[in-house]
């Protein structure tokens, strides 16, 4: 005998009335499959509670997990992007630019701020990926500069964070000289001897690969981040075979000698405050070491 | 070779060889129709090279008859002595460098080399060097600062090698690194592009003092072909890419990112490459004048302004 009874017969609920899970409250891990929720995943850092994969991010997220209490003052926030060359593919420049800002509510792909983290002043330019693949023009260029100008006028270290398929197509020469461009201001932010830390995040790839973000004084990265100069697929294209697995991760870049360490996002903070920490100059916080007669101690 | 656009003055030229060719057969006097033959073909060809599309300017840049950067070298210096290797993983063909001397100064030649035929040109790797390119690059560049003798670099390349052994050795890396030192050398450094300037590769070896271009060259942040293919999603949109990247010679003038350009003899530098390097070579002698006028710090001030002024971003 059955434990129900079916009264009505034929109940079935139309297509229209059928209650459907809202957009945006589960999140499904792309790696191991793993389903959590959006809350959960946010609140570890987006990244997978299960098999630790970074999901990619912006710079709202990166400046509120470096930012103490996720506070911090904008840098040129209002530069955006002119059309010097008329540039139009299969659609004008201009509308392109302004159909990307409407979308992410980002005037371009980088963002700058300043302020404290972990109580130490940093200046920090971070890209946003959802702008036209992160791609570098004129005003990537020109605020990435401005920061590092920026961290030189009042002496703070400067954290790059990459992430980016690299030059953008539609400025053609203009954003091929955006390489040139920070890569002047950072020899001159090292010849102030200031600190830079440039982190890769999932992808960095060509002009930006081959310009700033190679050059810090520490090259760091998140797990699993794709970072190369040439795109996989150009490389497949050129030599003809497939690639090996994990080609061009992090961890390859890392075992090939070109990244200090990998950083789990969860630990970026922390880290990188300890590693600053490391390089303030002597005299900062090390009164304790002076001798009775004023001057400093040998440290061994 | 010919060019599509090369063809019809060929072809009279072709027939101005026969008309004097029949006229030392057969005791004609011909010199009328020769001397306005000669007249017709000077007028075509004044037309055809002062109209040429950007597309056009691209194929002459890779004309395969156009000198290479060691025809330069050998045709502007009295010596040259080739210098090998970046001391870490090898030597790049790709890549060649040396001093060289010219009317009696000693200066550091560095650029990608092409080759001729299909031996050379796999043995140069199509001028695309790898990392170690850019390192030996960046070691004789360094040398010449120890030695105080000035920089030449020639630039022809369709791009930095996009190979699986140079994304191992750190091909990003190492043209991050040059743009970076470049800045700072304490010796004046004149870049010419001599051919084709693609992106990144060429923007390795070309962070200088004076920035210049033959006039039928192209210099971008990518070829027009791989610009079609990424923008259009088909490799047939070639010729509206490179209108829209305006990437000859005299736009890149227009648009401030380079600081001159250097005439081609008529026709293109492989119809008379002697006369092309000689105006090279006085070029050369007279930017090296201006720049070893100025002091290094100051000279090393300017390298750096320049470049910090190029790009067009409006605040809203």
């Amino acid at each position: 005998m059955p434990w129900f009874k079916r009264v009505e017969k034929g109940i079935h609920t139309p297509t229209e009335e059928k209650k459907e899970t809202p957009d945006g409250l589960w999140y499904k891990c792309p790696d191991c499959k793993t389903v959590t929720s959006m809350v959960e995943h946010r609140k570890n850092l987006s990244t997978c509670v299960k098999c630790n994969y970074h999901d990619r991010i912006g710079s709202r997220e990166y400046f509120a997990i470096l930012f103490d209490d996720n506070q911090f003052t904008e840098l040129d926030a209002d530069l955006v992007s002119g059309d010097p060359l008329n540039f139009t593919d299969t659609k004008p420049y201009p509308q392109r630019i302004a159909a990307t800002q409407k979308a992410t509510g980002l005037k371009d792909a980088v963002r700058s701020a300043y302020g404290t983290m972990n109580g130490q002043p940093i200046t920090i330019s971070c890209m946003d990926f959802s702008f036209i693949g992160g791609s570098m023009g004129s005003v990537v260029g020109e605020k990435i500069a401005r920061a590092i100008d920026h961290a030189r006028e009042t002496r703070t270290p400067f954290l790059m964070i990459s992430k980016s398929g690299g030059a953008r197509m539609m400025e053609a020469g203009f954003s091929l000289m955006q390489m040139a461009k920070t890569a002047a201001r950072l020899a001159l932010l090292a010849e102030d001897k200031l600190p830079y830390i440039s982190l890769l995040t999932d992808p960095t790839t060509g002009g930006v690969t081959a310009s700033y973000a190679m050059l810090g004084d520490f090259n760091i990265a998140e797990p699993g981040a794709l970072i190369g100069f040439a795109g996989p697929r150009v490389i497949k294209e050129t030599i003809g075979k497939d690639l090996p697995k994990g080609f061009q991760s992090a961890e390859f870049v890392l075992e090939h000698g070109f990244l200090d360490f990998i950083v789990d996002r969860k630990e970026l903070k922390q880290q990188l405050s300890d590693l600053l920490a490391m390089l303030r100059p002597e005299s900062d916080g090390k009164d304790n070491l002076k001798s009775k007669n004023g001057k400093a101690a040998k440290v061994s | 070779m010919l060019l599509d656009f090369e063809q019809p003055i060929a072809a009279l030229e072709g027939k101005l060889q026969d008309m004097k060719q029949l006229a030392t057969d057969s005791q004609v006097d011909v010199s009328e129709a020769v001397k306005a033959l000669e007249e017709k073909i000077k007028n075509l060809k004044k037309e055809t090279y002062a109209n040429l599309t950007r597309w056009q300017r691209v194929q002459l840049s890779r004309h395969p008859e156009r000198p290479y950067t060691l025809d330069y070298i050998h045709g502007i210096t009295d010596k040259f002595i080739e210098l090998h290797g970046d001391r870490t993983v090898g030597d790049d063909n790709a890549m060649v460098g040396g001093f060289g001397e010219v009317d009696g100064r000693s200066i550091m030649f560095i650029g990608q080399q092409k080759g001729r035929n299909t031996k050379q040109r796999q043995m140069r790797n199509f001028g695309m060097a790898n990392p170690e390119g850019y390192r030996k690059a960046l070691r004789l560049m360094k040398m010449a600062e120890k030695f105080n003798k000035p920089i030449v670099t020639l630039i022809d390349t369709p791009g930095a090698f996009p190979g699986l052994e140079a994304e191992e050795r750190g091909q990003g890396e190492a043209i991050a690194r040059n743009l970076k030192e470049m800045f700072m050398l304490k010796v004046p450094v004149i870049c010419i592009i001599i051919g084709e300037g693609a992106s990144g590769g060429a923007l390795g070896i070309a962070i200088g003092d004076r920035v210049m271009m033959l006039e039928n060259t192209w210099y971008s942040v990518i070829s027009p072909e791989s610009c079609s293919s990424i923008l259009w999603r088909s490799w047939n949109y070639k010729e509206q890419a490179a209108e829209a990247l305006k990437l000859t010679a005299r736009d890149m003038l227009q648009q401030q990112l380079i600081d001159g350009i250097i005439k081609e003899p008529l026709g293109g530098a492989h119809t008379e490459p002697e006369k092309m390097m000689h105006s090279l070579k006085k070029k050369i002698i007279k930017l090296l004048d201006e720049l070893e006028s100025v002091d290094a710090r100051e000279r090393i001030m300017q390298r750096i302004d320049k470049f910090s002024n190029m790009g067009v971003v409006l605040e809203s």
